[in-house]
């Protein structure tokens, strides 16, 4: 599709429908959900590196014993935009592009639902980036508040924070936007005869996660808003001494913020039950029971909030409660682990890098799974809560969680979405380097953390020397290998060799069977018919 | 997998336990438990991370015999079969039945740590930016009440004396005072905060809990050991959130029956005769070691604050205006802001410090604040 030719063009005439607006205006003005997509993926590929840039801060400074390079302020500034920046400016964003980018195909549709919402939904996501990053800027620094904005910390913080709180609200209406569109889409746009039992499974777990998603963002902006007006406003939600309740808000935050944790490793469940299959040229085990686990992970993410609150003062009766509806979620986390072992069980394996990836995730996703069914048992907890254990937790759960599964999919569907191949040595070299410094740096923490090292602290005392270097050391190595992925990408879409159609011979949706590579601007005008 | 390929592997085996082994003075488990609820959780967590070990590496055994075995390199052909409702109904009740029995020891040993009833000490632990405050309220000992404050030297902590750090085994565990309780003796600990939340913790006590401003929390420990256990806060609370440890002097009985002894002279000793007149010196000087305790993390020695984030007070037209105004800043604290509300120090305290800031630095107006001026305001 060129757009080249035009110079005798009569501008007070319009343009042909097919072609699409040249230079910064096809993206800036773009309705079209592969556009969209590619824009989602490299707004959150520029927000890891900003994110990742502070962490590796917060891991030079904590090489060694004492304050060396930053002041403490600055260290527990970078420990909130860190986290803040990760969860909502990368981690999220990659996956609603892979929404944008897969769900039309995968379904047969022809665009999303709401492509000028599409737009919008995106073009929130810069603005609200910029806020968080001008918040380091305004008087006073960043809020060093962490990425959970608990009060009164939050309501004491500069005007950091409201830069912060904005930024939050920006985001979460960037996400109900997105979710209403993907819900529709899925809902409304299925070809004839792909019937919802007959989706990609990464359909369906994004099906759930929007409404996770719609759910919860409104939650997360009262709860900012509620902090807003005890700043300015001179309202008392959770300030003791006009009634009410600093505890209230973790409360708010953390109805919010379990689910959010799923809004996450949902997508990330879906893209690996693409690729597990695909490359064990086998079908998923347990398709329906696949649908299943995931739906009641989601429901019962609303139900567990409080253990994030062990130690925050509850009745010993609701401490039991929320104990036993977190070990619940071990059962279908558990089904759903098992579908993907059973998946491969008597398949023909190959180990290109998406399914390097895929078995990263699955391995290390599963380690962490099990430190947070240590966690969930109050007991332990209580020793455990705001240590490092925790910090690996939950970076077992995210970046060996999501953010392998969002390479083992990005490296899955470039065939598709450039046309071009990547070097499959290099992708390799990217695995096993991510794999070996991700390892360095986090597993280390858990020793940390059980040893007695709080979290959020630039110092500490000297038997936590070693293993924080080591600990550094990895997040370097780590953080290094990015740059790698960078270059890989870079140069598959300049010089990648030319890619098949079906490029994987097991994998087996819409995209890869009915879809030349790379997939036209326009696909599926007319909707296929699915058997 | 040939035999050669087994050798290698369990060479790689032996390499991992040897190195294991070689680190074993790192510490890689949860400190040694003080208390016997300690030593319930401590089996607790030992339980639940050798199920999940063993689980993993049942699931990963199959996970890694299909990936060494099922690969279409040593020409395997893929089977078709999905689906197997035997299979999904055992991998679903195995990990219930499973959770059960690890949810039944759990649920017992939380019952008992949230048993606060019945003590022999009642200590209230106050956390503020950044320090701790403890006040005995009953059982032996009653009245006494001290701050707790860092007492590592902030030349180690800034690296200009990195010597003086690395031969610090208690770097940055220390503290002026100690808190001091009897050895067998199950002790109350109520938490609260000044300001934002802080959690009070000491891993080998097994205690931690959150100190929420304007509620009270309770927890307790009974040691069995005498000794001295060092903890941390645990929650964020700002800048200092790093720097304002815990540390707890289990003593046995006759030794802190002397403690208490001696604390109950010290208070006696140090009552300050309310109706005394203050000098301006006098006061200063006072004033400087309150100053050193409460607002130097803030206002900075130099009284230059930091620059955006906390106001410098030398030059200030706060401290240098009306004794009224500054008075009831620092009374009240300002909303919004880190400036918190002092007024837990006594009216001597607040007006020497006061007095302090009012002639230190560039301020000169060379006149004193006297408590009776604090107390008018209160």
């Amino acid at each position: 599709m060129s757009a080249v030719h035009a110079p005798t063009h009569d501008h007070g005439h319009d343009d042909h429908h097919a072609h699409k607006p040249s230079g910064i205006m096809r993206w800036v003005a773009s309705t079209n959900h592969k556009d969209i997509g590619t824009m989602y993926l490299w707004f959150s590929f520029a927000m890891f590196l900003v994110g990742g840039v502070m962490a590796l801060i917060i891991r030079s400074e904590l090489f060694q014993p004492g304050l060396q390079i930053v002041k403490p302020e600055f260290f527990n500034s970078m420990t909130t935009y860190h986290g803040l920046i990760m969860v909502f400016g990368a981690i999220m964003p990659a996956f609603v592009g892979f929404a944008n980018w897969l769900i039309p195909m995968q379904i047969g549709a022809p665009d999303m639902a709401f492509p000028r919402m599409n737009n919008l939904s995106f073009w929130l996501l810069p603005p609200a980036a910029l806020l968080l990053i001008a918040a380091q800027f305004a008087p006073g620094g960043g809020a060093g508040v962490g990425w959970t904005l608990y009060a009164p910390l939050s309501t004491q913080a500069g005007p950091a924070m409201d830069l912060t709180i904005f930024a939050i609200h920006i985001l979460g209406m960037s996400s109900i936007m997105g979710s209403i569109n993907i819900i529709t889409t899925i809902l409304n746009m299925r070809a004839p005869g792909m019937g919802l039992m007959k989706m990609p499974l990464f359909c369906w777990t994004w099906l759930i996660t929007a409404y996770l998603l719609v759910a919860v963002m409104p939650v997360l902006a009262g709860a900012v808003t509620m902090t807003l007006t005890d700043r300015h406003f001179g309202t008392h939600f959770f300030n003791a001494a006009g009634g009410g309740d600093p505890v209230l808000y973790q409360h708010i935050f953390w109805f919010f913020g379990h689910p959010e944790v799923y809004i996450i490793a949902i997508p990330a469940f879906g893209v690996v039950s693409q690729v597990i299959p695909a490359f064990s040229r086998k079908p998923l085990f347990g398709y329906a029971s696949m649908v299943y686990a995931t739906a009641s992970i989601a429901i019962l993410s609303f139900m567990v909030w409080a253990h994030h609150m062990y130690t925050a003062g509850m009745p010993v009766e609701a401490q039991l409660y929320f104990m036993y509806a977190t070990v619940l979620i071990a059962i279908p986390t558990g089904v759903k682990v098992f579908n993907w072992v059973a998946t491969m069980w008597k398949g023909s394996l190959t180990f290109e890098t998406p399914m390097l990836f895929a078995l990263g995730f699955l391995f290390l996703f599963t380690l962490g799974g099990f430190t947070g069914l240590v966690l969930s048992i109050v007991p332990v907890d209580i020793q455990l809560h705001d240590t490092y254990y925790v910090v690996a937790h939950f970076h077992y759960v995210m970046v060996a969680g999501a953010l392998f599964s969002a390479f083992a999919g990005i490296y899955f569907w470039l065939p598709k979405w450039t046309g071009r191949m990547y070097n499959e040595t290099l992708g390799k070299w990217h695995f096993w380097l991510s794999l070996v410094f991700f390892n360095v740096t986090f597993f280390v923490q858990h020793f940390l953390g059980l040893a007695g090292m709080p979290r959020r602290i630039p110092d500490y005392s000297l038997q936590f020397a070693e293993f924080n270097m080591i600990s550094s050391i990895g997040a370097f190595g780590f953080g290094l290998s990015q740059l790698l992925f960078l270059y890989i990408v870079i140069k598959c879409i300049t010089s990648g060799e030319k890619a098949a159609d079906r490029q994987w011979e097991g994998a087996d949706s819409l995209e890869w069977t009915h879809l030349p590579s790379p997939a036209p601007w326009h696909s599926f005008e007319t909707p296929p018919v699915v058997k | 997998m040939g035999n050669k390929g087994f050798k290698k592997w369990a060479a790689a085996g032996a390499m991992f336990f040897w190195s294991v082994a070689a680190w074993a003075e790192y510490k890689l488990n949860l400190q040694i438990p003080q208390t016997q609820l300690g030593e319930k959780i401590y089996d607790l967590h030992t339980i639940i991370t050798v199920i999940c070990f063993v689980i993993f590496v049942g699931v990963f055994g199959f996970m890694f015999y299909a990936v060494f075995k099922h690969r279409k390199s040593v020409g395997h052909k893929a089977a078709q079969f999905h689906e197997n409702t035997a299979v999904e109904v055992a991998w679903t009740l195995i990990p219930a039945v499973i959770l059960i029995a690890l949810a039944v020891p759990a649920t017992g040993t939380l019952i008992t740590m949230r048993d606060t009833s019945e003590p022999d000490l009642t200590i209230k632990a106050t956390g503020y930016q950044w320090k701790w405050g403890y006040d005995y309220l009953k059982g032996e000992g009653e009245g006494i009440s001290f701050y707790s404050m860092l007492s590592t030297p902030r030349a180690q902590i800034d690296g200009s004396d990195v010597a003086g750090r690395n031969a610090n085994p208690h770097y940055l565990l220390e503290t002026d005072t100690h808190v001091v309780v009897p050895v067998g003796k199950k002790v109350r600990i109520l938490t609260t905060a000044a300001d934002v939340i802080h959690a009070w913790w000491v891993p080998a006590l097994a205690v931690k809990q959150d100190a929420v401003p304007g509620f009270i929390r309770d927890t307790w420990f009974k040691a069995e050991k005498a000794g001295i256990y060092r903890g941390q806060c645990a929650e964020l609370c700002g800048k200092e959130h790093g720097f304002m440890p815990i540390v707890v002097e289990v003593m046995e009985p006759a030794a802190y029956t002397a403690w208490v002894a001696a604390q109950q002279k010290k208070v006696a000793a140090a009552k300050v005769d309310p109706d005394k007149t203050w000098t301006l010196d006098e006061l200063k000087e006072h004033g400087g070691k309150v100053y050193a305790q409460n607002c130097v993390a803030c206002h900075q020695a130099t009284g230059m604050g930091v620059p955006g984030a906390f106001p410098a007070l030398s030059g200030s037209k706060v401290v240098t205006g009306p004794k009224a105004e500054q008075i009831k800043l620092v009374l009240n604290g300002k909303q919004g802001t880190a400036m918190n509300a002092f007024k837990h120090l006594s009216d001597v305290d607040l007006a020497a410090a006061l007095t302090y800031t009012r002639n230190s630095w560039n301020n000169k107006t060379g006149e004193a604040v006297v408590p009776a001026d604090v107390k008018a305001l209160r």
